[in-house]
């Protein structure tokens, strides 16, 4: 049943395909059917996989596809990168996300795009975007899940920067911020690209889990079992009783495995975990007997796979475990601090993906894009990739104390920051991008204090109410244009083109200044936005508080259990989760006095009508599930968990991907603490901005209470792009220029390629004056010249005179006979 | 009797006579005949050597020389009028295109 996985990412990708190649020439309704059916269509392949999950015991499967054999294969170096497709309880967490709000997000797109020249080429990037979004929760390799990180990445940039045309200098600004997000997250994926090769260099493999390993060895793989496990504390049952439970429940062979690795479990861990250990034990061997899988022999561990075979985090386990060093070349690192290093390196990914601090920047500016982006990509699933891969990555996390308190503070750091920031924007959609910001900041920090499944659980209630919450901003912004088309053309004006606003004044139909008194006039998109604004700012009983209050109660139990740097870590994210949380719930109920309560603060507002069904229906449904989604996750002891069939089954769900995941609890007294943050927060914001007081005179209610140099502050977004532009960028431009101008162009080229062309000139005018000229030229012509010199003397001879010529003959003859006589005259003498 | 050295003494005399008749004189016809002079003078040294030494040799000699020198006057001649019907003169002072 798993085998059809692969369709997951086929679908979209054959929607994308279709509309890239016949998208020109289909209809708008066509072409976005095209892309609604392949997102539902990964919907349905999603809801198949959960409920095949859920049929047989949460058990993983590690698939082939069948169009791709296998993708890395270098046997001499050893190299063996498949490409596989991993079906848990995690993926298959992040598919129905992915696919279920996607899909919605599709149906929204087709009204919201309406009438977009390059129509058919958004629902090709939104498929593509899928498909790619898909790759990267599916695989079962961190090289798989780096295409999908890069695919989504290039996918958000391309729809940030969608509207890159638009005039008066505003397709700049957007093709700017679609630039921005890539920079900023290719810094990101240089983390993440190291932690990959640090990872293929000490565990020699990048398959998460190869096929047939146990993922989670503590916890237990059966439903049943697992609802009795809950926390250790409360189910002390011994290991022996659970040994002779499995003994005794079993009738074959395969009881001695059960056993021995029970007694296994017993000797690696401690006793808290031992339990854990012997109950899975008892609760496998019941499964078992139940003829799951009565003929393969049943593994509680991995204990019997070969090192070399294991994944990357069971070998992780394994070093940790022989306490192994690392050898770099000419040193070596002991396995932890190597898992640290990868960790951070990590980290530094997941902030670039998951905009936190120091990378966040990118993600307010990613709303120049269409508002179904916002939404589907930079609230609910890409943004999400980096807490997927931390939690993914839990077993490396969970091994290095140093990160998971740098993980911690951090992510908690961000929700501070910018709940802080959030404030003060005017733009509607800047306040969500803020917001969102700091709600990964609260999944971040959940990492950070390793409480995996809060954040996985936040990451799915969030990505359900800030989907809403963009969408209704959408429907809000769609409103606000048709409002101010209205009011300028004075015809009916609902079929015209509503991106192209041609006329240039002042008014931006994303500025809440200009809103107000929205309620009235979109009162489906005001009831839906509520629900999400209720959801967000964490109130009872809405998604929100069942999340948000998890990760606090966790941030409050591991700060309390862990004496070191982790607990540390815990009550400082703590502290400063509680005051983002009441930030959350000012700023939220502010936009919601800007926006939709008080009188219209501009005739467009006045004008504003409600959206189109299309728009409105996924805002029903997303509104549905922000207010009940919370519920899958009810903690045990409270007397709610009849809703979802059972106390926390999110948790339990999880847990059988996530080794060391453990069941939330529930503090009744932190839940009142975060509640009334929030309900404080919204009274306190009603007071301020209540009562038609929220924008008068040019001034935000805040500017007129003495928290106005806040608010100034909050407003100029912390100065954290001039600091940047200070610090990075201002300086990278001086060294560009520096390198370009000065050393390239002056000093290189000018300098040195002239330097050298002098040397060269001067070297060859030596040669060529003196040397050549001089001594070679000379000596030929020289010679030339002394023959011709020689031989004017010589001419003279030739008088022409036969006299002459006798005279010498003459003495010629005399000379001879003197030289003749000499001798005699000697001899004679 | 007369003796050898007289007759080489003589022949001394009329070489140089000869020669100086080839050097000064301007007329190619007298030049001619001051080389005849020379060769004539060596004959006589000849012949003198001959009969002082009691020997056949330098008759034989002097014969050849006598030969060689009508058949060079015959050349000479035929050159001098063959010079004298292009330049109108024997003058070999004339005769200096050959100069360098």
């Amino acid at each position: 049943m798993a085998q059809i996985v692969p369709l997951i990412i086929l679908i979209p990708a054959l929607g994308a395909f279709i509309n890239t190649f016949w998208g020109s020439r289909l209809e708008e309704r066509q072409s976005a059917l095209v892309g609604i059916f392949a997102s539902t269509g990964a919907f349905i392949v999603a809801l198949l996989l959960f409920f095949n999950l859920m049929g047989n015991n949460y058990q993983e499967a590690v698939i082939n596809p069948f169009f791709f054999d296998s993708w890395i294969r270098i046997p001499s170096a050893g190299v063996e990168i498949p490409w596989q497709m991993r079906v848990d309880t995690l993926s298959v967490t992040m598919m129905l996300v992915i696919t279920g709000v996607g899909s919605l997000i599709h149906v929204y797109a087709m009204g919201y795009m309406h009438g977009d020249p390059r129509f058919s080429r958004f629902f090709t990037y939104l498929n593509m975007f899928l498909a790619f979004m898909l790759v990267l929760v599916t695989g079962n390799n961190f090289l798989m899940l780096f295409v999908g990180w890069e695919g989504v990445g290039l996918c958000s940039y391309l729809l940030i920067g969608f509207w890159f045309d638009k005039p008066h200098g505003e397709g700049y600004k957007n093709a700017n911020a679609a630039r921005k997000a890539f920079i900023a997250n290719r810094v990101g994926d240089f983390g993440l690209l190291m932690a990959i090769f640090l990872i293929f260099w000490t565990f020699g493999t990048l398959d998460f889990y190869k096929a047939g390993e146990v993922v989670n060895t503590h916890a237990l793989t059966g439903v049943a079992a697992s609802q009795n496990a809950g926390h250790g504390d409360e189910h002390g049952s011994d290991a022996s009783h659970g040994a002779e439970d499995s003994h005794s429940t079993t009738e074959d062979g395969h009881a001695s495995i059960i056993v021995l690795t029970g007694a296994a479990l017993q000797e690696t861990h401690g006793d808290a975990t031992d339990a854990h250990g012997s109950e899975s034990a008892s609760g496998h061997g019941e499964t078992d007997a139940h003829g799951v899988a009565p003929d393969a022999p049943v593994y509680l561990n991995n204990d019997h796979i070969p090192t070399e075979l294991l994944g990357v985090f069971g070998k992780a386990e394994r070093m940790l475990a022989e306490n192994a060093t690392v050898q770099f070349g000419p040193f070596s690192l002991g396995i932890g601090a190597v898992i640290t290093l990868i960790t951070l390196f990590m980290l530094l990914g997941a902030t670039g993906k998951s905009a936190q601090i120091p990378l966040f920047i990118w993600l307010p500016d990613a709303m120049a894009g269409p508002t179904p982006v916002s939404a589907l990509i930079h609230a609910a699933t890409m943004v999400t990739a980096g807490v997927y891969m931390m939690v993914r990555s839990n077993v490396l996390f969970h091994a290095s104390d140093t990160t998971s308190f740098i993980v911690a503070i951090i992510g908690a750091t961000t929700a501070l920051m910018a709940g802080f920031v959030a404030l003060g924007q005017w733009d509607i959609k800047k306040v969500l991008a803020y917001s969102t910001v700091s709600q990964l900041g609260f999944m971040v920090a959940a990492v950070g204090f390793q409480a995996y499944v809060p954040a996985m659980f936040h990451l799915v209630t969030h990505a359900f109410f800030k989907a809403l919450l963009f969408l209704g901003s959408g429907s809000v912004i769609h409103g606000m244009e048709h409002g101010h088309h209205h009011l300028h053309d004075h015809h009916d004006g609902h079929d015209h083109d509503e991106h192209a606003i041609v006329e240039h004044d002042a008014f931006d139909p994303q500025d809440m200044r200009y809103m107000g008194g929205l309620a009235r006039r979109m009162p489906l998109t005001y009831l839906t936005y509520l629900i999400g604004t209720l959801a967000l700012a964490g109130i009872f009983p809405f998604a929100g508080f069942w999340s948000k209050d998890e990760i606090l109660a966790d941030a409050f139990l591991k700060g309390v259990e862990d004496g070191g740097l982790v607990g540390a870590g815990a009550f400082i994210a703590l502290g400063m989760l509680l005051v983002a949380a009441g930030f959350t719930a000012f700023y939220m109920w502010r936009q919601m006095e800007l926006v939709f309560y008080g009188e219209h603060r501009h005739d467009a507002a006045a004008h504003a009508p409600e959206s189109a069904p299309s728009m409105v229906i996924p805002l029903l449904v997303l509104a549905f599930f922000s207010l009940t989604i919370g519920f899958m996750n009810t903690p045990s002891g409270i007397g709610l968990a009849w809703i979802a069939g059972g106390a926390h089954r999110f948790a339990d769900w999880i847990i059988v991907s996530v080794q060391h995941a453990h069941v939330g609890v529930f503090l009744p007294l932190l839940a009142v603490v975060a509640l009334s943050v929030g309900i404080g927060a919204i009274l306190l914001a009603r007071s301020i901005y209540g009562s038609g007081k929220a924008y008068v005179d040019g001034k935000d209610a805040l500017q007129k209470t003495a928290f106005a140099p806040g608010f100034q502050l909050s407003s100029a977004r912390l100065y954290w792009d001039e600091t940047y532009f200070a610090l990075f960028i201002n300086p990278f431009i001086r060294a560009s220029k520096f390198f370009g101008i000065t050393l390239d162009w002056n000093w290189w080229h000018d300098g040195f390629h002239h330097a050298l062309r002098d040397l060269f000139n001067g070297f060859g005018r030596i040669l060529a004056r003196p040397i050549e000229t001089g001594i070679i030229d000379a000596t030929v012509m020289g010679v030339g010249r002394f023959a011709t010199w020689v031989s004017s003397w010589m001419r003279r001879i030739q008088t022409g005179y036969v006299r002459t010529y006798a005279v010498v003959l003459l003495s010629g003859a005399i000379l001879v006979i003197i030289a003749l006589l000499i001798p005699l005259f000697q001899n004679g003498g | 009797m007369v003796q050898t050295e007289a007759f080489v003494m003589l022949s001394a005399v009329l070489f140089v006579m000869g020669t100086l008749g080839v050097l000064v004189r301007r007329n190619a016809i007298l030049v001619f005949m001051s080389v005849e002079l020379m060769l004539n003078a060596a004959n006589l040294s000849f012949v003198a050597f001959a009969k002082h030494w009691q020997n056949l040799d330098g008759h034989l000699f002097v014969f050849f020389v006598m030969t060689v020198a009508a058949a060079e006057v015959a050349v000479g001649l035929a050159l001098i009028v063959t010079i004298f019907r292009s330049k109108q003169s024997i003058d070999i002072d004339e005769l200096h295109q050959m100069e360098g």
